[in-house]
């Protein structure tokens, strides 16, 4: 395939892992953070953990939209299809998420909910029209790459003047979410590690490279922006290493075939239209934070499913033996949480990271968790 | 009066409309629209000997030696696509599991679950590429049954379609006798199926020239067996892909498998429209491709073999069996690392064969 297998070439990746394993320093450990679950994804789909010296460690973010999502937020969607009997579009990776009292949105359809899978959130508005009887919601969720086409819907439906469709919206932003954990890992011991971050792709291409400039200043950490291929991702722990060998702070772009500085100013625009900054939300594993998250424009208010049926946000805890919030703020690795593989397999997730493909803890089982099987077996045999 | 006139009349019923009619409960309801069904459609259409019969059940002689039996349920959506439609599918869907022992399939027993409201010439069509299927097949479909839902209780059509046949003497062929140090070859690309049903869907609306590969497998299996007789396992990766059937294949055996990307036929058209919808070709369904696994010493004469079938000729060599008491099946990537080939975890696609 003209232009993926370019950036999924074998030969190359030696060649990088080689400059890798030559350049980073035997004196200090490289706690890199890939923020984003793409990113997650790629590390595990092609093994690249095994390329990489043992002293170069990456550590999975939270950049995985559906991990962060708290129940409390399944649990309102849940309503609107059962107690609103509203026709709730979702994307499908929210489908499976388990929500309070053992339900999810898949089970909730299998009970009667009318819960409609999405590819593109337009669907959304095009069943709107075709069902004019009825209400229909679009679950909007994701960071800065979903958002601009929910923006789009929202001014599509007010140019429609539609009566019956909302937006129960629940986009994230990126950036605060970085700050976030740097200032947990400065502040104490609650933090992870982390030296540097591996900036997200898609999102820079919206948000562009100089939305990361603030905090790798305030924190002295070094970013560089990679695309989601296996070239990509190594290119910048190459990059990276080096930053942090020669002690420099930088914002750097790898994506450059994608992500500019300013980003993509018309999908800001439209963002800017149509949502404003949410005082505070709650995100899975990382809590409240404010100024982090977006809710409906004023001027969009009639499409607002919060507004229109009066939802009324409900903070739930975690499954007691789930470790989402740990491994979310790189604290935790998959393996260290017990039910990790157990309880908890992608089949019957307890935590939201063992949902996604992009989660943590699903893509650790899905491609690598072989690893820790001979981990176990080496520690077997040596004792 | 003509007394005897009236009473030799016999009564007039008017053919069904296979242009413009539709199904209606009366074609369920097991009265002379039924039969009327039955005999302008089903029985023309699949006509034979055991049919000719008219009986509840079709009664044949027992061989000497093995027999199979399989029997699978066809729920597609769309009901037509490129390369096939429903009709084909369930005849080629059940004389490959049949064929999947080494059997030579025999028999078909067909049941329709018909929605109110669907088209005749939709049936029609339907059941005219059945009875193609079949043919070609040079096997018979020797009894059935059919049912009417009311209108949205059904998608059209379902078809359930049972299949029996023999296994020629010295064949063995199961799930659980791969073993370490066997080859593991597909019979030729992957996903084909899966990837041109998708493209339909109205929500996804791509465009593609790819077609599925519905094809009855039992001619190439009959000729692989013929080349190796000793096959250890034989299996159709339908639903659920290759990936699926290697670990219900490792699973069973209790062996762990080894397979290599660069070595896995997949069109590029499968490949870009897997990467653009975020799907892995390893998970997507066919309907024409066979997995065999089989002694490494067998490899190359059973790889010829099946190169030399027209339903064959990009058959390769994937992987090995090795031993491994977790049964992973994992996948020597393309870039250098190891990583799992899973079980598919929830559907990838929603109901696609």
């Amino acid at each position: 395939m003209k232009y993926i297998d370019e950036f999924r070439d074998g030969a190359l990746a030696q060649q990088l892992a080689q400059a890798i394993a030559h350049e980073a320093s035997a004196e200090r450990h490289y706690h890199l953070m890939e923020f984003c679950g793409g990113h997650t994804h790629a590390i595990s789909r092609y093994g690249l953990t095994d390329l990489l010296p043992p002293n170069v460690r990456m550590v999975h973010g939270p950049g995985c939209p559906v991990c962060v999502l708290p129940i409390g937020r399944i649990d309102s969607a849940v309503e609107l299809a059962r107690e609103h009997g509203a026709m709730l579009c979702t994307y499908a990776d929210t489908m499976r998420v388990p929500a309070s009292g053992g339900i999810s949105l898949m089970k909730a359809k299998a009970q009667g909910a009318d819960i409609r899978m999405l590819y593109s959130c337009a669907d959304a508005l095009t069943l709107a029209k075709k069902h004019s009887d009825r209400q229909v919601v679009f679950f909007a969720i994701g960071f800065e790459t979903t958002t601009p086409p929910t923006a789009l819907i929202l001014k599509q439906a007010k140019a429609l003047r539609l009566k019956n469709f909302t937006v129960f919206c629940n986009h994230v932003l990126t950036p605060p979410a970085i700050t976030h954990l740097l200032t947990l890992a400065e502040a104490s011991a609650e933090g992870a590690r982390l030296d540097g971050f591996i900036g997200p792709a898609h999102v820079s291409t919206v948000i562009g490279s100089a939305a990361y400039e603030p905090f790798a200043m305030r924190f002295r950490k070094p970013v560089v922006i990679a695309g989601f291929e296996p070239l990509d991702v190594m290119q910048a722990i190459l990059m990276l290493v080096r930053q942090l060998n020669s002690g420099r702070t930088e914002v750097e772009n790898e994506f450059t075939r994608a992500v500019t500085s300013e980003g993509n100013v018309k999908a800001k625009a439209l963002m800017a239209e149509t949502f404003i900054l949410r005082d505070s939300f709650e995100w899975r594993g990382l809590g409240e934070m404010p100024k982090s998250a977006l809710q409906i424009h004023p001027d969009y208010r009639e499409f607002d499913a919060e507004e229109r049926f009066g939802l009324a946000y409900r903070k739930v805890p975690d499954h007691k033996a789930c470790q989402c919030g740990a491994i979310l703020r790189g604290i935790k690795a998959p393996r260290d949480c017990k039910v990790f593989g157990t309880a908890c397999t992608p089949d019957n997730p307890l935590g939201s990271c063992m949902v996604s493909s992009e989660g943590a803890c699903a893509a650790h089982y899905t491609y690598g968790r072989f690893r820790d099987v001979a981990c176990k077996t080496i520690r077997e045999t040596n004792t | 009066m003509n007394v005897t006139n009236t009473v030799r009349r016999t009564s007039y019923i008017r053919p069904l409309d296979f242009e413009n009619g539709r199904i209606d409960m009366s074609h369920g309801s097991g009265g002379r629209a039924s039969a009327q069904l039955i005999d302008e459609l089903f029985a023309k259409a699949f006509d034979n000997d055991y049919l000719r019969q008219g009986n509840d059940q079709a009664a044949f002689d027992v061989v000497a030696g093995r027999m199979v039996m399989s029997t699978d349920a066809h729920v597609i959506s769309p009901l037509f696509f490129p390369g096939g439609d429903i009709g084909c599918l369930s005849v080629h869907g059940t004389i490959n599991d049949v064929a999947m022992a080494g059997a030579r399939p025999l028999y078909l027993a067909a049941s329709f679950v018909l929605e109110e409201g669907l088209p005749l010439a939709d049936l029609k069509r339907i059941v005219d590429s059945m009875a193609a299927a079949a043919r070609a097949a040079n096997v018979s479909i020797v009894t059935g049954d059919t049912k009417v839902v009311e209108q949205g209780k059904g998608d059209g059509v379902f078809i359930t379609t049972t299949g029996m046949g023999i296994v020629p003497q010295g064949v063995d062929i199961r799930g659980d006798r791969a073993r370490p140090g066997d080859k593991i070859l597909v019979s030729g690309t992957i996903g084909d199926h899966g990837v041109a049903v998708m493209s339909l869907r109205e929500e996804l609306s791509f465009e593609t020239a790819l077609c599925s590969d519905t094809a009855a497998l039992h001619a190439l299996v009959a000729a692989m067996v013929e080349k190796v007789p000793d096959i250890h396992c034989l299996r159709d990766p339908t639903r659920g892909g290759l990936g699926t059937t290697l670990n219900e294949l490792a699973r069973q055996s209790g062996c762990g498998m080894v397979i290599h990307e660069t070595a896995l036929p997949i069109r590029p058209e499968v490949s870009a429209a897997c990467e653009f919808l975020g799907l892995d070709p390893l998970y997507a369904a066919n309907e024409g491709k066979l997995v065999a696994i089989c002694a490494a010493a067998d490899a190359d004469s059973l790889l010829t073999a099946m190169r030399t079938h027209p339903l064959g000729t990009r058959a390769t060599i994937i992987g090995e069996v090795v031993e491994d008491s977790h049964h992973f099946v994992q996948m020597k990537t393309a870039f250098g690392g190891s990583r799992i080939v899973d079980w598919l975890t929830g559907e990838q696609l929603p109901r696609i064969c």
